[in-house]
């Protein structure tokens, strides 16, 4: 299953399902939903974290947040 | 019927009144704060919510005629369900109908090129029953992405609720939101989402059992019963029963409400918004953030970014600062000659005097650095040193939004503290506020010229290196390693319940406002004056109190006994106000510590400058200045200079400020918590007592270990 921390800068996916956590939540409330398209942006310089467009903004989330986001 | 009845007015109850209150609610970056400049102009207070450290802005909005009203910006938020302190504040503030800050209308602001997300929140606060008005904030913005919104649409399907379209940054729809809000304003008509079927038996039971106006006002008292202080212990138990009673699993119905409202809200926003193809141009965002978060350019731009910082503090703020220096000065001296002698007198000119003068000179270091601040967060590039900076940070127990107090701290630890306010994780916070005072404030900067100019050569080694120079940077550089270190230490000592997360918007590049520059360049100025002024005032005029007394007659037994003997002496009057202080009880204070400073090299005069800078850490070079006896020249850096270089060591013969004793007191003074006002934030901003003493001690004690170290090592 391939989550959003192991995109590449350009690659767009969709949003398939956000793995249980503490964090489902918030990420929802931050609009990443399943079935939504997200693009991936740029990681900071030293890996973590990353830019990721969703729904039009800019969101920046660490690795271990985006480990949490499975997409297809 | 008589012509005077039939003309009964009309009810005005809900038309704007003195009391009639406002809130204004929105998503981070959605421009709440720029609306809130332009509705209230400088006619805003910031104080604090009643028990928590969250800032609260208010203002008076006038409307039309001769209406006002109350604004209170709400901290910014995503949606109803807190996280942190802030986000809280809104949930308390929304839910608590007998507060004094409950509403009669929300203003809800929504980025209107981002609707999806703004829209979020804004349907939660509509289910709540209240008066809403909705304003599409960045028209601009939506425009130029090419976004257009039938308001009209939009409105009917928000059950009515005006909406109004504007540019907080130019005044675009001003008039229409002033318009709007002097009207009578009705709740929504239908609720946006229908909340009972989540558990009709509790919600249907808590909304009878407190009254409340919906549905969802009830189901939020059922979600967070345990967070909601505003209750009675009694209320928040019978709320606890009736969640357990119907076996709510609140996270899960938390899940299931936010997806069906994005769900309702996609539908709506479909036959709302129109938008454009979505072209693969980049955007102008996206072509900024590749120079500034690449992989050289962007560490290159940050460290730009902090060198025009510390040249604001040491280059130009210096000119404000030795303006204010010599009018200062110049009071002085004129208040002496108009004012009568005697004790209040010299309490006025001794003590409140100096007091108020080393408030105000920083205030332009601090003006500059929160200047410089507020610029690059209003234009976006905050975010993304947060961004930058968060793995690098983490590594050491802070994170991507300690960067800004630290950097603060340069200027002072006071406001620096403040900021922190701004990471929502407590145990980050907690380490930020913890190393933030070891950053070298502009306090200690007078203290380290003194003691760098007394022991270190003024040469250039290879044509263009100022050892000085270097010394200076030096201390700069061990405040921030002190930092650095005493976090890692932190992180492994203080356990955290929760990790931390970085799920953070990063704003479109705008240009800066300056109008929102100058807010909080005032903001910041007077939570300077007014936080840490009044308790270095009050230092000053308590240390004024033991510098001029002394028990029973000591000091005047003293005083008469030098003046018969060195009657003929030019610079009597010097030599008798260090005689004075001698004797009083600040010189019995120093004369009392001198057995355990002595180990680091320090008499009792320097214990006594060590007592007297509790005020303020660049207090040490007036009383120094005093205690050499160099007294009416004291403004004369030079002279007090000389005077120190001459001050023999009784014990060895040779000289009293040695390289070593120098070096003791520069490490001292970098390290030690000298500082009643940064004591006082941290109290207020921990909740108690324990994380400042811990902290003073700390900082106390390492720095008598150093100071032990580089005297024993250097002697």
């Amino acid at each position: 299953m391939t989550t959003l921390d192991q995109l590449r800068p350009g690659d767009t996916r969709t949003i398939t399902n956000l793995r249980s956590s503490d964090l489902t939540i918030k990420l929802l409330e931050m609009g990443l939903l399943p079935g939504k398209a997200v693009q991936f942006n740029f990681k900071a310089p030293l890996g973590c974290p990353i830019s990721v467009q969703i729904s039009g903004y800019s969101l920046s989330l660490r690795i271990d947040e985006a480990r949490l986001i499975e997409v297809a | 019927m008589s012509p005077k009845t039939a003309v009964a007015p009309a009810p005005v109850a809900s038309i704007p009144s003195a009391t009639y209150s406002i809130a204004l609610a929105g998503n981070p970056n959605s421009g709440k704060t720029t609306l809130f400049n332009l509705l209230t102009g400088l006619n805003q207070k910031v104080g604090n919510y009643p028990g928590v450290t969250v800032d609260r802005k208010s203002g008076r909005l006038l409307l039309e005629g001769e209406a006002s009203a109350r604004l209170l910006d709400l901290p910014g938020t995503y949606s109803i369900y807190p996280r942190s302190n802030d986000e809280q504040v809104v949930l308390d503030v929304l839910l608590n109908r007998s507060s004094a800050d409950y509403p009669d209308v929300v203003v809800a602001v929504a980025d209107m090129s981002n609707l999806e997300r703004s829209l979020l929140l804004v349907s939660q606060i509509l289910d709540l029953g209240l008066p809403l008005v909705l304003v599409l904030n960045m028209a601009d913005m939506a425009k130029k992405r090419g976004i257009t919104v039938d308001t009209e649409q939009l409105s009917r399907q928000l059950g009515g609720i005006p909406v109004v379209v504007m540019n907080a940054r130019n005044g675009q729809g001003l008039q229409e939101l002033k318009q709007v809000l002097s009207r009578e304003l009705q709740p929504a008509a239908t609720p946006f989402y229908q909340v009972l079927p989540l558990a009709p038996e509790a919600i249907a039971e808590a909304r009878q059992y407190f009254g409340c106006k919906t549905y969802y006002e009830a189901y939020l008292l059922l979600q967070h019963a345990e967070n909601l202080h505003t209750m009675s212990p009694l209320e928040r138990d019978q709320l606890e029963a009736l969640g357990k009673l119907s076996k709510l699993d609140r996270p899960a119905l938390q899940i299931t409400e936010t997806k069906a409202r994005y769900a309702r809200i996609q539908e709506v926003l479909s036959t709302v918004v129109q938008l454009p193809d979505t072209s693969s141009r980049q955007s102008v965002s996206a072509r900024i953030d590749a120079v500034v978060t690449h992989k050289i350019g962007g560490y290159l731009l940050f460290f730009g970014v902090l060198f025009l910082m510390f040249q604001a503090i040491f280059a130009w703020a210096t000119v404000p600062m030795d303006l204010i220096d010599s009018l200062f000065a110049r009071l002085g001296s004129l208040l002496e000659g108009l004012l009568p002698e005697g004790v209040l007198s010299r309490l006025l000119i001794e003590g409140v005097l100096p007091g108020i003068g080393g408030i105000v000179i920083f205030v332009p270091q601090i003006a500059l650095l929160f200047m410089l601040i507020a610029l690059l967060e209003e234009s976006g590039y905050m975010a993304r040193v947060v961004f930058l900076m968060d793995k690098l940070m983490r590594k050491v127990g802070l994170n991507g939004r300690s960067v800004v107090p630290l950097i603060s701290g340069l200027a002072c630890a006071v406001p620096a503290i403040m900021a922190t306010r701004g990471i929502d994780h407590w145990k980050d916070r907690l380490i930020t506020i913890f190393v933030t005072p070891f950053m070298s404030c502009s306090a200690r900067l007078p203290v380290y010229t003194i003691l760098i100019a007394l022991v270190v050569p003024d040469e250039r080694i290879w044509g263009f290196i100022n050892l000085q120079g270097i010394a200076l940077m030096g201390m700069y550089l061990l405040g921030f390693v002190a930092a650095i270190g005493s976090a890692l230490l932190m992180k492994f000592i203080i356990r955290a319940k929760k990790g931390g997360f970085l799920i953070m918007e990063l704003p479109a590049y705008r240009w800066p406002r300056w109008g929102n520059v100058l807010y909080m360049v005032l903001e910041k100025s007077k939570v300077f004056v007014f936080e840490a002024g009044k308790i270095i005032l009050a230092v000053s005029i308590i240390l004024w109190v033991l510098a001029s007394y002394g028990p029973g007659d000591r000091m005047a037994r003293a005083e008469e006994a030098y003046r018969t003997a060195h009657a003929d002496t030019p610079e009597l009057e010097d030599e008798l106000a260090s005689l004075r202080l001698e004797h009083s009880y600040a010189g019995l204070l120093g004369k009392t510590i001198e057995p355990a400073i002595a180990p680091l090299g320090y008499d009792w005069k320097i214990g006594i400058a060590l007592f007297t800078s509790f005020a303020a850490r660049e207090v040490f070079v007036g009383t120094m200045a005093t205690l050499y006896s160099v007294g009416s020249a004291a403004d004369d850096e030079s002279t007090i200079k000389s005077r120190l270089q001459a001050e023999t060591n009784p014990d060895t013969g040779g000289p009293r400020f040695t390289l070593a004793v120098a070096f003791s007191l520069l490490v001292f003074y970098a390290f030690a918590m000298q500082c009643t006002s940064t004591v006082a934030v941290v109290y207020r901003e921990t909740g108690g007592w324990k994380w400042p003493l811990i902290q003073t001690a700390y900082m106390t004690g390492l720095a008598y270990v150093s100071a032990l170290l580089v005297y024993q090592l250097l002697s």
